[in-house]
């Protein structure tokens, strides 16, 4: 499992591993530190002659929570990382097929949406389909005071003013999504993309690590 | 063993006429195959990109040649800048061949390669083959050796067969065939009975194939059997007893995760019995 420490961006302690699970195509869990998901990946697969689309792969997401059954929150974050995973998957290389993304949350302490939306990324590299970007996402919290607090926890999130979530490609470092909740201004929300676009980087070197290390025990 | 689908990428040259109105060509001296060959044996994510940057000074005085760079899978052309779609090691082969050595378990199917498949139906003239990729493949009932409209083959729904993709790309129906162009069976056909079928990652399969590999070598000092091998990840395996042919399964599966010290340790402590 590769781990990596926090930084002046103060992310909190993040790994990952990639392959664990025997069955899927790809699969990756991802850990920041008490959230964990664990993503699976099936694909390209065969699809229903209804929902095929004549000329480019179609992706379906689902993300199942810990306790209970998925509700409407889940289907936001769904269309969240289904946006997300659309935009740098290159899927006219699969048409009339189908791709299966399945989330699974196993702890929630916080910064949820971007552990989920880290966990479809090393899964979608494991799985070898084929991308153009690589993606990562980034929390942050508006504190009362006017602090912005990345990767908060579940107590942090609680007491801010403000929450967002923003997908951070690996090109070009642009946002690919952002998911927002609460009141701020259009000056703190500029801050708060140049935070996650800097944290991102961390991210990015990350699974660079990760996937360096993997290639290196199987040769 | 290289996988199909390569693409050919020609760097650029360029005509210029010189006053007196002769041809001189003089081509652009790209440094991006150098840079390619800079990363050979790098581990390269999707989204890392090699561009066609020309150098400012073009010599006018030598001759030189335009180079072609091949680039097999993982690598995509994107206007003027290749780049990495899929994660892992960047392979050379000289000349000029570039590809990425990736790990993955779904099957895409290509043109040419030979795979495992097994006989899912019968629809008048054709069987439907399920071949582990995103749809059936269809194998024609004419498609084997000495077969007539009025000699059919003996298929039955479930079957193995071992055969050669003839079409095989994104657009359309995938189609086998187990003869060849000059309509000689070359090991292809229905096979199967008393053996068993199992799965293994596309990278093994790969391996396997490649000339002069140890695991076959090593395969072959233990128990005499017989080994089918798909490029689809499926292997099947038949030896003497039900219990060298379990053995010699679990070793094949098990190699994927093992450095090549610990297999011929592991293949070593079987052949003296120990297992």
């Amino acid at each position: 499992m590769e781990v990596c420490g926090s930084s002046n961006v103060s992310l909190r302690e993040f790994g990952c591993e990639q392959s664990l699970l025997s069955r899927p195509d790809g699969s990756s869990s991802f850990v920041q530190g008490d959230t964990s998901v664990m993503a699976g990946v099936y694909g390209p697969a065969e699809v229903k002659v209804s929902k095929e689309i004549y000329d480019r792969a179609i992706l379906e997401v689902l993300i199942q929570p810990k306790v209970g059954l998925p509700s409407v929150r889940e289907r936001s974050q769904e269309q969240c990382v289904r946006e997300t995973c659309e935009a740098s998957l290159l899927l006219s290389l699969h048409p009339r097929s189908s791709l299966t993304l399945i989330l699974q949350v196993l702890h929630d302490d916080g910064s949820l949406l971007s552990c989920c939306l880290n966990a479809a990324c090393m899964a979608l590299m494991d799985a070898g389909l084929p991308m153009s970007c690589l993606f990562c996402g980034v929390t942050c919290a508006i504190t009362a005071e006017g602090e912005i607090i990345t990767d908060p926890t579940a107590a942090q999130e609680k007491e801010s003013r403000a929450l967002m979530t923003f997908a951070i490609d690996s090109a070009e470092r642009r946002v690919m999504m952002s998911s927002t909740k609460g009141s701020f201004s259009v000056h703190e929300l500029q801050q708060c993309i140049a935070v996650s676009q800097k944290a991102s980087e961390k991210i990015f070197q990350f699974y660079r690590d990760s996937v360096k290390r993997r290639y290196s025990k199987t040769h | 063993m290289l996988p199909s689908c390569f693409l050919c990428v020609t760097l650029i040259s360029i005509r210029v006429r010189n006053i007196n109105g002769a041809d001189l060509t003089v081509t652009r001296t790209c440094r991006m195959f150098s840079r390619l060959k800079q990363r050979v044996e790098d581990v390269l994510l999707p989204g890392d990109e090699f561009s066609f940057e020309t150098d400012d000074t073009i010599s006018l005085t030598e001759a030189v040649k335009p180079e072609k760079a091949v680039c097999g899978p993982g690598l995509r052309r994107s206007g003027d800048r290749l780049v990495v779609c899929k994660s892992g090691v960047l392979r050379h082969k000289p000349p000029n061949v570039f590809w990425i050595d990736s790990q993955q378990r779904r099957y895409v199917p290509a043109k040419g390669e030979t795979v495992i498949g097994i006989v899912t139906a019968k629809s008048g003239d054709v069987f439907k083959v399920d071949v582990g990729g995103s749809e059936q493949a269809s194998l024609s009932y004419l498609a084997f050796e000495g077969a007539t409209k009025r000699n059919r083959p003996n298929v039955q729904v479930g079957d193995l067969v071992f055969a050669q993709f003839i079409i095989a790309n994104k657009d359309m129906e995938p189609e086998l065939s187990c003869i060849d162009s000059s309509g000689r069976a070359n090991g292809m056909g229905v096979f199967g009975a008393g053996g068993l079928l199992f799965r293994v990652s596309l990278g093994l399969v790969r391996r396997l194939l490649s000339p002069h590999n140890e695991v076959r070598s090593d395969l072959e000092t233990l128990f005499p059997c017989e080994l089918v091998v798909g490029m689809n990840g499926r292997l099947w395996v038949r030896s003497s007893s039900i219990q060298q042919t379990l053995i010699i399964a679990n070793l094949l599966q098990s190699c994927e995760t093992m450095t090549a010290q610990q297999r011929k340790e592991l293949f070593r402590r079987v052949q003296q019995g120990a297992l």
